[in-house]
C-alpha cells in the first residue's frame, strides 16, 4: 500500500459513500486511509488457508416468526422528524428526482 | 449523601420508604447542575419527565418486588432511543431527533422501575475510544480534567464516577463500555454478543455492538444486566434464553483458572498499568485461583480486523442517514437533485471520524479489495475465536488489563487516528468472538488515574464473570474512592467547586 491513495480513488470511494468531501478533506483522507490500510496490510501473513469466514458471533441458525399483523408506528409518528414531508398526504418529500 | 449511594442502595432506602423517589432524583439533578459545567457528561438531562416518574412512584407505591430497580435514576447512552427524549448519538445529523419509541433495554429499565435521568454524551455514533468524536464537545475525566475519560461511552462513565447518576448504560462495539469505565475507575461490562436486544440501539457494527451497564458496583452492575437481558423478538440476532442471573453470593476462587496472555502483553503496556495488573493477579492467586500461561496467537491481528469489519458495517448502516425520513438535511440550491442533497447533507452532517470511518468501510467493501480486506478479515475473525475456544479448554476466564495505559490528554491523540485506534488493543477481540468481559477498578497511577482490570468469560457466562468480579472487587476496594473535587461531602473548609 502506498503512503497514500491517489485522489481519483478517494474521488471514486467518495462517490459510492455519497459524501461531497472537501479539498482539505479529500488531502487529508487519502494520507490517513492509506496509513490504516497500510497497518490492515499485516493480515495478509496470517496463513488463512481453508479458514471459513465469521460474518456473526452468534452461530445459530436465522430465527422465524409467524407472519402476523401487528400494531405498527402510527404514519404521523413515523414522518414527524422527517426534514421535509406531506402530514396530511402521508408523504416523505425530497428534491425532484426526474425531469425538471 | 444520597449521591453516593448505589442503586441497590436506593432502591431498599425507597421500599422501606426512608427516602422518596423524587428527593432521590432531585439529589441527581443538583449533582449534574453543580458537576456537569466541569464534564460535558450529559447531552440532555430529563428533569421533568424524571420527577414526574418519582412523584408517579412515591404517589402509587408500585409492587417493589416485581421492580428490582424501583426508583433508580439511569443515565442512558445517547445512541440509545428513548421516546420523547432527543437522541442525537454525538452527531449533528441526528441533533433534532426524537424518537418515536424506546429501546427495548430502555423500556426494560422502565419496567423495572428505573426513572431515565438524561442522555449522556459519547462519540458520534459510539465511533471513538476518547469521546473527542462528538459533535457536541469532548467529555473531561473527572479525576483529571485536561484528560479523556476514554471513549465511546464517555459520558456515562464521567456521570456514573462523578456521581451524577448511580449507574448507567452505554454500548461497546470494540471497548466502549469497558474503556470508559477503566478510565474513570467504574465497573463495566460487555455483555455475551445476543445476550441484551439491539433493538432501539442506533447500529454501528450490527455483528459486533452490544449493551452493557455502567456501576460503580459489581452488584449495581449485574442488577442492570438482568434487567435489560433476555430475549426480544424484535431483535432476530437476540439469543433465545432467559435474563442473565445475578452473580454467584457464594462465589469462590479456589480452583479458578486463571488464564493470562503474557506473550501478547510483552510490549505496549504502560509500565503504571502492568503494576496494577500483577498486584491484581496476586490478588486472586491469594484467593485461591491459580494462574495459567495461555496463548492467543492471532490476538496481536484483533486491531486491524477490527477496523475492518465494523469500519466496513458502519459504512452499510450509516447509508441510511440520507437526509429523507429523519435528522439533518443540507440547504440546497435551486439545481441540486436528490444525489446532491445525500452528498451534502453526508458531508455537512458527519464529523471527521465518522466519515473517515465511512470512506475506510466503503473501500474495503468495494469491487477490487473486498477480497484482500474484508473476506481476509472475516476469516481472521475465526482465528482469533478459535483462539479463545482453545484458551478456554484450559481456562476458566482470561485476565488482560482493559487499557494499555491510564488516561491520555485531551488533543493528545486526535491528529492521529491509528495511534487513536491502538487504545482498543487489549478490547476488541471479545467483540470480535462475541464473548462477555468486565473492567473492575484495580488501582491507580502514582498521579492519581484510575486503571482498570479486565476479565473475559465463555460465551453467556455471566454470572461466574461477575460472580468472580465482586470477591476480586472486595480484595482490591478501587472503587469507592471518589474524584477530587466531585466528592459527595465537602471537606470542611473546602472550596465549592474546587
Amino acid at each position: 500500500m502506498p503512503t497514500e491513495l491517489s485522489a481519483d480513488e478517494v474521488l471514486r470511494i467518495a462517490t459510492l459513500a455519497r459524501l461531497d468531501l472537501t479539498a482539505d478533506e479529500q488531502r487529508l483522507f487519502a494520507r490517513q486511509l492509506a496509513d490504516v490500510l497500510t497497518y490492515a496490510d499485516q493480515l495478509r501473513q496470517v496463513d488463512t488457508t481453508g479458514t471459513s469466514p465469521t460474518a456473526h458471533a452468534l452461530t445459530s441458525v436465522t430465527p422465524l416468526r409467524a407472519d402476523a399483523l401487528e400494531p405498527s408506528l402510527a404514519r404521523r409518528d413515523a414522518l414527524a422528524n422527517a426534514p421535509e414531508a406531506d402530514l396530511e398526504r402521508g408523504l416523505f418529500k425530497v428534491p425532484r428526482v426526474i425531469g425538471g | 449523601m444520597i449521591a453516593s449511594w448505589t442503586a441497590v442502595q436506593i432502591r431498599e432506602a425507597i421500599r422501606h420508604r426512608h427516602i422518596s423517589a423524587e428527593e432521590v432524583v432531585q439529589t441527581f439533578l443538583d449533582r449534574i447542575t453543580e458537576c456537569d459545567g466541569r464534564l460535558n457528561a450529559w447531552l440532555t438531562v430529563a428533569a421533568d419527565s424524571a420527577l414526574a416518574e418519582a412523584r408517579a412512584i412515591d404517589r402509587t407505591r408500585p409492587d417493589p418486588v416485581a421492580r428490582p430497580l424501583l426508583g433508580v435514576p439511569v443515565a442512558i447512552k445517547d445512541n440509545l432511543c428513548t421516546r420523547g427524549v432527543p437522541t442525537s448519538a454525538g452527531s449533528r445529523v441526528l441533533q433534532h431527533f426524537v424518537p418515536p419509541f424506546d429501546a427495548t433495554v430502555v423500556s426494560r429499565l422502565r419496567a423495572a422501575g428505573a426513572i431515565v435521568l438524561g442522555k449522556t454524551n459519547c462519540d458520534e455514533f459510539a465511533m471513538g475510544s476518547s469521546n473527542e468524536n462528538s459533535a457536541f464537545g469532548p467529555v473531561r475525566n473527572p479525576w483529571a480534567l485536561d484528560r479523556i475519560p476514554g471513549g465511546s461511552s464517555g459520558g456515562s462513565a464521567a456521570a456514573v464516577a462523578a456521581r451524577m447518576a448511580p449507574v448507567a448504560l452505554g454500548s461497546d462495539t470494540g471497548g466502549s463500555v469497558r474503556l470508559p469505565a477503566a478510565l474513570c475507575g467504574v465497573v463495566g461490562l460487555k455483555p455475551t454478543y445476543g445476550r441484551v436486544s439491539r433493538f432501539g440501539l442506533i447500529a454501528f457494527g450490527s455483528s459486533l455492538d452490544q449493551v452493557g451497564p455502567l456501576a460503580r458496583t459489581v452488584d449495581d452492575a449485574a442488577a442492570l444486566l438482568t434487567a435489560i437481558s433476555g430475549h426480544d423478538p424484535r431483535d432476530a440476532t437476540s439469543a433465545p434464553r432467559e435474563p442473565a442471573g445475578m452473580p454467584d453470593a457464594e462465589a469462590s476462587l479456589v480452583g479458578l483458572r486463571v488464564g493470562v496472555p503474557r506473550r501478547f502483553m510483552a510490549e505496549g503496556v504502560d509500565e503504571r498499568v502492568s503494576r496494577i495488573f500483577e498486584t491484581t493477579l496476586g490478588h486472586l492467586q491469594t484467593a485461591g485461583a491459580s494462574l495459567v500461561e495461555i496463548d492467543l496467537p492471532h490476538a496481536p491481528t484483533a486491531i486491524p480486523t477490527y477496523y475492518i469489519v465494523a469500519t466496513a458495517e458502519a459504512s452499510s448502516n450509516l447509508a441510511r442517514y440520507d437526509g429523507v425520513r429523519y435528522g439533518y438535511r443540507a440547504a440546497l440550491s435551486a439545481d441540486d437533485g436528490l444525489v446532491r442533497m445525500y452528498e451534502k447533507t453526508r458531508d455537512q452532517g458527519f464529523g471527521a471520524e465518522v466519515k473517515r470511518r465511512i470512506m475506510l468501510g466503503t473501500y474495503v467493501l468495494s469491487a477490487g479489495y473486498y477480497d484482500a480486506y474484508y473476506l481476509k478479515a472475516q476469516q481472521v475473525r475465526t482465528l482469533i475465536r478459535q483462539d479463545y475456544e482453545r484458551a478456554f479448554a484450559g481456562s476458566d476466564v482470561i485476565a488482560m488489563p482493559t487499557s494499555p495505559g491510564p488516561a491520555f490528554a485531551l488533543g493528545e491523540r486526535v491528529d492521529d487516528p491509528l495511534q487513536m485506534y491502538l487504545a482498543d488493543v487489549f478490547t476488541v477481540s471479545a467483540n470480535l468472538a462475541g464473548l462477555p468481559a468486565v473492567s473492575i477498578p484495580a488501582g491507580f497511577t502514582p498521579e492519581g488515574l484510575p486503571v482498570g482490570f479486565q476479565l473475559t468469560g465463555a460465551a453467556f457466562d455471566e454470572s461466574r464473570l461477575l460472580g468472580i468480579s465482586r470477591v476480586l472487587e472486595g480484595l482490591v476496594d478501587a472503587g469507592s474512592k471518589e474524584p477530587p473535587g466531585f466528592e459527595t461531602i465537602r471537606q470542611p473548609g473546602a472550596e465549592a467547586g474546587a
